[in-house]
């Protein structure tokens, strides 16, 4: 299904990440900007440790876990020792710079210009105690899970 | 992430304006054929040269 906007067929895009370590907010990022810049009408939802992307306390320090991951070429029982995660966050920090992909925060602002629209849930910030304050600036408003499947109808729902 | 810079072009650009895109990614020749297809623009030329893809895109925008 799509939708009218501005007299022009969009569809639509919705992207809700629960995650809040490095490698679940970079994709989240990526998907929802490139379908925005195919004209897509694109949301994103933060839900549970996603709440940690737009937190301003939070969004310039994401990690990447280093225990438990199946992904990184790292025994649990290394990933472990203290600063482990640091040298892993370190590692990929600079991997990204080197093939020139902008930050977290810049990611977030790349995004508001090119017009995805960013949700908080509710629920979370109940949960987690999380003050409207804390939120990034790039946050449209708080709202529930209703109002985030009615963004997503008739278009294509990414869970991360 | 050549998308980005073929959308910032496209953001300015006219219907019927031709943008020529130097990508270094490899999978610039799909993404952009991709792009294209969604909002009617057209691919008119890849040339795939050592290390680097040059693409050019005939703009397609509605109301311009």
């Amino acid at each position: 299904m799509r939708t009218e906007e501005k007299g022009r067929l969009t569809s639509r895009l919705l992207v809700i990440l629960s995650k809040g370590t490095m490698d679940m907010v970079y994709p989240a990022l990526m998907i929802a900007t490139t379908g925005a810049t195919m004209g897509k009408e694109v949301h994103m939802f933060f839900t549970f440790w996603g709440m940690n992307a737009v937190n301003k306390k939070t969004v310039n320090s994401m990690k990447v876990a280093s225990v438990g991951n199946p992904g990184l070429p790292m025994p649990n029982i290394l990933g472990m020792i203290p600063g482990m995660t640091a040298m892993a966050t370190k590692m990929m920090n600079g991997r990204m710079k080197k093939a020139k992909i902008q930050s977290i925060p810049e990611m977030f602002r790349m995004a508001k210009d090119l017009g995805v629209k960013l949700h908080a849930c509710s629920t979370t910030m109940d949960v987690m105690g999380v003050p409207k304050e804390s939120l990034i600036d790039e946050v449209d408003d708080v709202v529930g899970a209703a109002t985030m499947l009615q963004l997503g109808e008739g278009g294509q729902i990414i869970f991360i | 992430m050549p998308i980005m810079e073929l959308f910032k072009a496209y953001r300015s650009s006219k219907n019927g304006d031709l943008i020529e895109l130097l990508a270094t990614d490899p999978a610039a020749k799909p993404d952009v054929s991709a792009w294209a297809k969604n909002n009617g623009s057209e691919v008119l030329d890849v040339i795939e040269e050592q290390g680097y893809t040059k693409i050019l895109v005939r703009v397609a925008k509605m109301g311009v």
